[in-house]
């Protein structure tokens, strides 16, 4: 894992951040609306590095809506009002003037179903690169070869990278797509319910992979699986109709919630 | 048995036969035409008939070269501008503007759709052709009349645009909204996402819907006929006139039963239409939909 | 800035302009036809005949092609609907969407609507020969019939399409049979009928390749089915050709009227299915 972070495949180093200046996200007082509809309110969080942190709270109440705002994906939505900060790194990712493909660099996404993109399983990593500039074939064959072994994907695909991705089991879509979001050198790592699709055998690759990753990226996810956040969460943060109601490290949360409502829903009332 | 379902029963019946009544039309009007195409297909041979270009009826010539050829020429010009116009506008339609944007745009397209292709005759004859014979031409030659086969390229164009345009609309939205964020989560441009991901994953779309307009484009009769000068030749430029299938029917409809085999000839122009229309017809809708039930 | 940022503001020009281009077609079309054919509108032009001949003669207006179109298309459009509305109806409620036979039938109206107007128009000229018929109203009537059918089932099928199955299912489930569900599905599919039915009209009304073969041109008006009938767009594709100004300005006026009912009928449709829409369960 060690030579992800030295900038071996990216000399001039321009994206990925230096570990001095590395931070975390910051939310301050962000409200979300969209056609009208209050999604998010009020939510101020920060959210630590190197951790993985659980987001969680019945459905519809805003968990996607405010991991998708992270890297901006939230720009596509027609009729999105935004009001607050959200500071990556120290900068107001919100601000204008902001580059969103940087800002987007530094955040891999699962999303709930995995999405190859329309071509072979080499390219589908190498996309990435190819987009950030690096053309040389011998250089893309490393970064290919390196994140594959990442998601621990190499040894099932190393003979049939030319093969289009869509001919893939789910479960190792997924994996390639964790694969395809490591290999532009992300610090962060967006799971929108990134198991949720897949089967069980599955779905413990990738809670197993994201507990190596948390050494190098903080990983946030999105997750209505209680027990998933239980095995894996180091940070929580509960979410109820907008609102974070309540956040902490995931032994306080779990073992000793502060807020009645926590309270119901660790206990199952609601989901 | 009960009323109710004796008369559902029938009604089915009546459906049923009315449905493959309309289903034999086509089979119908393929035996029409190459019944009526059997004297002159008995005479010459089916190469001869396509590769001649002596076109002279009454002394039994019959070479559909010359008109052939226009057909292909005019055809490509309209598709070669139309494609990339078209998928252009698609992308913005789809990837880049606000809904206020589409609003305008759609009645746009069903206006364009809608006119009668006479109308665009007109425009053709008031607006392209001296446009063309007073401004472009004489860049290239002396003289043009301006009933070229670039005027009837153009005027085709604006006409299959509109078609193009709403395949490419329907295409477009129904590539999953998670592909393109797949592309914009890795740090790519709006462009790239379209020029890496979309175009690429709506290629065998983007085929078919072409191959559906030239088919659409070579069938067009009136406004090519009225713009693109109606000369027997073999045309070695866009600038000069040309005759296409379509044009040569329409034109000669009146005297084709006073020359012997003309008639034949005639009807053998409209067969060659209606097989390349036909072919080329199947082919992409069974690409496009194939792609439909993939997605839905 | 870089290559990537500047690639992209381009085509977003690009595009935009592209996308402007349209209006400045449909602009440039609209304002054509009016500059030239609002000058030749009269009442007279609607309402006589032309005097002296449609190609040579000065005097007179267009109430042959006017009267003509109408019948044609008028008659063709109840013909055309009695045939489609049952098609439309068995494709959808009779057979099953996995169907073999809706899958072929479908196919086979997508051919017919992209069989070209001059091949059915010479096709039917084929036909009405060997019956011994002459050019005539009727023949006009039936090619734009079989013209207009595959437009109105496939328009009229993809509404129909829309509709979720579960809506049958829930009539089936209460006893009706299958005519008895198609009445669900009429209320459903109403306003896509209406809106079909206009915009086939409109194609239908602007076809000339068809009826030039068949319904040949004539300065009168046609008083049974077998003399035959003059048609706007064929009033537009003869009178321009004409050289003496006066008829050519009938041209003119014909392809504002024939433009007048396209964009009537195409405004028509589109406020019919804005008005209908938000009481169809989607």
């Amino acid at each position: 894992m060690d030579d992800i972070k030295k900038g071996f495949f990216r000399p001039n180093q321009k994206f990925t951040t230096k570990v001095r200046e590395r931070a975390s996200i910051e939310v301050k007082d962000f409200n979300v609306s969209i056609g009208g509809n209050h999604i998010l309110k009020d939510c101020s969080l920060t959210i630590p590095d190197k951790q993985i942190t659980c987001i969680i709270g019945p459905s519809g109440c805003g968990k996607s809506t405010l991991l998708r705002s992270f890297n901006r994906l939230l720009d596509m939505t027609e009729d999105v009002k935004i009001k607050g900060q959200l500071l990556v790194d120290g900068e107001d990712i919100y601000a204008s003037g902001v580059e969103i493909t940087s800002v987007r660099r530094k955040m891999g996404l699962l999303s709930q179903r995995p999405c190859p993109l329309p071509m072979s399983i080499f390219d589908n990593i190498a996309y990435g690169c190819r987009i950030h500039g690096i053309r040389n074939k011998k250089k893309l064959r490393l970064v290919v070869e390196h994140y594959l072994k990442a998601a621990g994907l190499w040894d099932e695909v190393k003979d049939r990278l030319n093969t289009p991705a869509a001919r893939m089991s789910i479960g190792q879509q997924q994996r390639l797509c964790l694969a395809r979001g490591l290999a532009v050198e992300p610090q962060f790592i967006l799971a929108d319910e990134a198991t949720s699709a897949l089967d069980p055998i599955s779905s413990k690759t990738i809670e197993d992979l994201f507990l190596k990753l948390k050494q190098d990226y903080s990983i946030v996810m999105v997750t209505h699986t209680l027990r998933q956040a239980l095995r894996i969460a180091d940070y929580v943060v509960f979410m109820y109709l907008g609102e974070i109601i309540e956040e902490g490290p995931a032994e306080q949360i779990f073992k000793n919630p502060q807020h009645e409502l926590t309270k119901k829903y660790l206990s199952g009332a609601f989901s | 048995m009960k009323l109710k379902l004796i008369t559902d029963k029938s009604a089915a019946g009546v459906m049923f036969s009315l449905t493959l009544l309309s289903l034999l039309l086509v089979v119908v009007i393929a035996a029409g035409l190459i019944f009526k195409s059997m004297p002159i297909l008995e005479e010459h041979s089916l190469w001869e008939l396509i590769s001649s270009s002596k076109w002279k009826p009454a002394r039994g010539e019959f070479g559909f070269l010359p008109f052939i050829v226009g057909t292909l020429w005019v055809t490509g010009i309209a598709i070669l501008w139309t494609l990339p116009v078209a998928l252009l506008t698609s992308i913005f339609l789809t990837e880049n503007s606000k809904r206020w944007v589409k609003k305008a745009v759609f009645p746009i397209l069903d206006i364009l759709a809608g006119l009668p292709s006479v109308i665009y005759g007109v425009w053709g004859i008031v607006v392209v052709v001296p446009w063309i014979s007073d401004w472009l031409a004489p860049m290239f030659v002396e003289f043009s009349t301006g009933y070229t086969l670039l005027t009837g390229g153009i005027v085709l164009g604006i006409m299959i645009l509109p078609l193009m345009v709403s395949l490419f609309v329907e295409l477009f939205s129904a590539t999953p909204m998670e592909m393109r964020e797949a592309s914009l989560s890795l740090g790519a441009t709006r462009w790239q996402t379209t020029k890496f991901v979309l175009l690429r994953k709506n290629f065998p779309g983007i085929l078919a819907t072409v191959i559906l307009s030239i088919s659409r484009a070579m069938g067009e009769t009136i406004a090519v006929l009225m713009v693109c000068g109606n000369i027997v030749q073999i045309p070695s430029s866009p600038l000069d006139g040309g005759y296409p299938l379509p044009a040569l029917i329409a034109n000669n409809y009146g005297e084709m039963l006073s020359i012997p085999m003309y008639d034949s000839a005639l009807m053998f122009a409209a067969l060659i239409l209606f097989v390349v229309v036909m072919v080329f017809n199947i082919v992409s809708r069974v690409i496009l939909r194939r792609i439909e039930n993939k997605y839905i | 800035m870089k290559a990537k940022f500047i690639e992209e503001k381009v085509m977003k020009v690009v595009m935009a302009l592209t996308t402007v281009l349209l209006f400045f077609f449909v602009g440039s079309i609209i304002y054509t036809i009016i500059k030239e054919g609002w000058p030749a509108m009269s009442w007279s032009m609607i309402t006589d005949l032309p005097g002296g001949g449609f190609y040579i003669g000065k005097e007179g207006g267009l109430l042959n092609a006017i009267v003509g179109s109408l019948m044609i298309v008028g008659a063709s459009t109840v013909l055309g609907l009695l045939v489609s509305i049952p098609v439309v109806f068995y494709l959808n409620v009779y057979l099953t969407p996995k169907s073999k036979l809706g899958y072929a039938s479908r196919l086979a109206f997508d051919v017919l609507f992209g069989v070209p107007s001059i091949v059915y128009g010479a096709f039917a000229f084929t036909i009405m020969i060997a019956l011994g018929l002459k050019t005539s109203l009727l023949g006009g009537i039936i090619v734009i019939t079989l013209l207009i059918i595959p437009i109105f089932i496939r328009s009229m099928d993809e509404v129909a399409r829309t509709m979720p199955r579960d809506i049958l299912a829930a009539t089936f489930s209460l006893g009706a049979t299958r005519l008895q569900s198609v009445r669900v599905l009429v209320r459903q599919i109403l306003p896509g009928i209406a809106t079909a039915t206009l915009l086939s009209i409109g194609r239908a009304i602007g076809d000339a390749a068809a009826v030039m073969f068949t319904a040949g041109y004539t300065d009168a008006i046609p008083t049974s089915l077998s003399q035959p009938a003059a048609t706007l767009p064929l009033a537009v594709f003869f009178q321009l050709s004409s050289p003496i100004p006066e008829v050519q300005s009938r041209a003119y006026a014909a392809a504002f009227i024939l433009t007048v009912i396209v964009l009537i009928l195409s405004i028509g449709g589109r406020l019919i299915t804005n008005h209908f829409s938000k009481n169809r369960i989607k």
